[in-house]
């Protein structure tokens, strides 16, 4: 009689045991929170990954390496294996594919549009703002083994970047921005001046001319059968900066699509006309902007500060030959405006975020690592690979660094000075810069903002007709393509939980429906079965 | 009669040898639907101009976001497809030699001809074509090479040369195209010929670190001598996409 109590009860507990899993499974529930241990487990070995992008540059890889090795000198029970990437939308792929499976990387270099996508699976991502305090494990904490910068020696516009929803879900790696990188012999042939402030009047005006050819198709400019005179290498930032610049709708910060506007559709015609004008093309269309340029086939390039040392006659970087590279005089500044007197331009740049794992000593590790990234030591090396300023304020006024600046020249190479005038760009423009808001959708309709350059350009180029009709169906393409009438107004993928997963398809809660019942069935049908054996025994 | 007979099998065995050449295929290979290009009119065509062409699968590069890249080639040159609008589903029907109708755009891309923007269709009841390469020693640093842009080809008696890596050592390969990967990325690797020394690489989406291509690169020695085959892929200048080696 006992057994059979048990059995009955124990088949109790299963059915609701299992019909909680079942019911629970929607979404990938993921893990508990993270909390900060009380103390760093030395006596245990942790093996973390670190997936991180570098610009194919061999001197980044290099930092890694040394900052990995570095690291594990002071910490040699923390492993970090290196796996590296040259684009962020590969990282971003594998990183969504990975959460599923709870086999996402310990540390990631990211961009915060990705990271709202990353917390869609709850508990993913870390919040940092606890632990950036911490008194013993937080930025520059007492246990930390290194000399870190505390949370106030970040650049506090860098860190505000890399919040979502009032948290902290990341911190900046390194910042960059745009830069114009000009032939300013090429301008001055045409009869112009580089102005401080390039405006897109005087792009669109020097470009149209510089696209003139003679009777056998040759450019005036160059005498070459190429000339793209204006290039630029992201139309997504393109297009996201001339509306900003316009103080145009975009999205609003909870996620409302505002982009397909009268002023979007300006922009656009506007473009279009230059294009039928031979003044404009892309990196998608054509290929690299600084392989045109050092080439003399272009007189204005716009890319990352941190391609330049890509850029121009003496660019230690080159993907054309030699004989192909043309000299000229290479002049920086910031990317067209508007409102010269009220430039805006974009902030970009890596991000570190760190994913939660369920041991909770893993994750401290992993937090170490990520900390370690923001030392003097790897903020310098890193930032003088490229246009990039480092993070923070105690790199950025160190000794090392002044000196690092005021070499501008000194050679091609470290020194360049293409490379050292586009990181005083993003120096002395912080204030000037924006980015945008961030939801679980954000990195779609970024993506959809450069497509309707891309696309506008091609249809020209293709002879087919762009009007107020070809724009409507633009933007209904771009809104279906990017799923964007979905994103609208959804809110912010931090917020987690069912705002941010949605309904539950139809056919899900069938089929959990289905499960419960299934199993209240079963439940039923043993504790019926239990109660007769009881009576039966009774008798 | 045993003579007879003899003499019709080598017979039979000749014509069998002799259908061979050129790829194997069905013998209406190179029948094209109507309105479907022939290689001679796509290469004709304008950049930025619509095509439409019948060719043949030979590899698969990539498959990303719904979007497919592939290596075709019929029996008069190659094509190559770049981000093709194609669903998991047909990508994974896109098997080599498979007859596709595709209708894009052409367009050059870093001195790549290419059809972008592309729609692909199986043809059904196709038939079937695997290119034979074409060597394609003789042509490299002469003009007449990138008429073949993009078909498969085969390079015989290559040195390989030493390329430098981030250390400043010279290596057989590199990780990209300056060292500055990891295994799973790119491999770079010099060769000479005569006097000239040209790059070419596995490309790491159509041949990962699990092929065998792969691993034999990664075996390499400076100076050893090597047969090759692979695409004749073109980024400011000839950048073959090698498949198989063979040392020698």
């Amino acid at each position: 009689m006992m057994k059979l109590k048990k059995f009955t009860a124990v088949t109790l507990v299963l059915v609701l045991l299992c019909t909680t899993l079942l019911t629970g499974c929607h979404g990938n529930r993921g893990m508990d929170a993270f909390e900060i241990p009380e103390e760093f487990d030395t006596s245990r070995n942790y093996e973390i990954t670190f997936w991180a992008k570098n610009d194919t540059n061999k001197t980044q890889t290099a930092i890694y390496e040394k900052a990995i090795a570095d690291f594990q000198k002071l910490y040699p029970n923390i492993t970090v294996n290196l796996r590296l990437y040259t684009d962020y939308g590969r990282i971003y792929n594998d990183v969504i594919t990975n959460i599923s499976t709870n086999t996402t990387p310990n540390v990631c270099i990211t961009y915060p549009d990705h990271i709202a996508t990353y917390l869609t699976g709850t508990n993913s991502v870390i919040p940092l703002d606890e632990i950036m305090i911490d008194e013993a494990y937080g930025l520059g904490g007492s246990e930390v083994k290194f000399d870190a910068p505390t949370k106030d020696e970040i650049i506090p516009k860098f860190l505000d970047e890399c919040m979502l929803n009032g948290k902290y879900y990341a911190l900046p790696y390194m910042r960059s921005t745009e830069a114009l990188y000009i032939n300013k012999d090429f301008v001055e042939k045409l009869g112009y001046e580089v102005p401080d402030v390039v405006t897109w009047d005087f792009i669109w005006e020097v470009s149209d001319k510089a696209a003139e050819m003679d009777a056998e198709g040759n450019f005036l400019l160059n005498g070459q059968k190429v000339m793209i005179p204006f290039i630029y290498k992201s139309t997504d930032n393109m297009m996201i900066q001339m509306l900003k610049q316009k103080d145009a709708g975009y999205s609003t910060e909870s996620g409302e699509i505002l982009i397909f506007n009268d002023t979007t559709e300006e922009l656009l015609f506007n473009i279009a006309e230059h294009v039928k004008k031979g003044a404009f093309s892309t990196f998608k269309i054509s290929s690299y902007p600084a392989n045109f340029l050092n080439a003399g086939q272009c007189v204005f390039a716009v890319d990352s500060t941190a391609g330049a040392t890509w850029m121009g006659t003496y660019a230690p970087l080159s993907d054309i030959a030699e004989d192909k590279f043309t000299v000229f005089e290479t002049e920086v500044r910031m990317i067209p405006q508007f409102d010269p007197e009220n430039p805006k331009m974009i902030s970009q740049g890596p991000s570190v975020c760190v994913f939660n794992k369920e041991d909770p000593q893993e994750v401290l590790a992993s937090w170490l690592f990520t900390q370690y990234l923001l030392t003097n030591d790897v903020q310098i090396a890193y930032s003088q690979t490229e246009g990039y300023a480092p993070v923070t304020s105690k790199a950025q006024e160190s000794d090392l660094y002044a000196d690092y600046l005021a070499r501008a020249g000194q050679d091609n190479n470290l020194y360049y000075d293409v490379k050292l005038e586009a990181t005083k760009l993003i120096l002395d423009n912080v204030d000037n810069t924006f980015v945008t808001p961030v939801f679980n959708g954000s990195a779609s309709l970024r993506d959809a903002s450069g497509q309707m350059i891309e696309n506008v350009t091609k249809s020209i180029n293709r002879k087919q007709t762009v009007d107020d009709e070809y724009m409507r169906n633009l933007f209904d393409d771009m809104t279906s393509l990017y799923r964007l009438n979905q994103i609208s107004g959804q809110g912010n993928a931090a917020s987690g939980g069912k705002d941010s997963l949605g309904p539950l398809p139809v056919t899900s809660v069938v089929l959990l429906g289905t499960l419960v019942c299934v199993w209240v069935g079963i439940g039923l049908y043993t504790g019926s079965q239990a109660l007769k054996k009881k009576k039966m025994s009774g008798k | 009669m045993k003579k007879i007979l003899a003499v019709v099998l080598v017979l039979v065995m000749a014509l069998g040898l002799v259908a061979c050449g050129g790829g194997s295929s069905d013998d209406d290979a190179a029948t094209k639907s109507e309105g479907v290009m022939t290689h001679e009119e796509y290469v004709a065509a304008e950049l930025d101009t619509e095509v439409v062409v019948e060719t043949y699968v030979q590899a698969k590069q990539s498959w990303w976001e719904d979007k497919a890249t592939l290596y075709t080639q019929d029996q008069d040159g190659a094509y190559f497809i770049y981000d093709a609008a194609c669903s998991q589903e047909l990508y994974d029907e896109l098997v080599p030699g498979t007859k596709i109708k595709v209708t894009g755009y052409k367009g050059e891309w870093a001195g790549e001809v290419e059809i972008m923007d592309a729609t692909i269709e199986v043809v059904e009841g196709g038939d079937t074509f695997i290119a034979e390469a074409i060597d394609a020693t003789a042509m490299l640093g002469t003009d007449e090479l990138i008429a073949h842009q993009n078909e498969f080809v085969s390079f015989t008696d290559l040195t390989i040369a030493p390329s430098v890596d981030p250390e400043g050592n010279e290596v057989a390969f590199l990780y990209n195209w300056d060292g500055s990967g990891q295994d799973g990325n790119d491999l770079y690797f010099n060769v000479t010929v005569g006097d000239a020394t040209y790059q070419f690489l596995v490309e790491s989406y159509l041949c990962d670190n699990t092929t065998d291509v792969y691993a034999a690169v990664k075996a390499l020695e400076i100076g050893q001598v090597i047969d090759a085959e692979g695409f004749l892929y073109w980024y400011e200048g000839v950048n073959p996409h090698i498949t198989a080696i063979t040392v020698k």
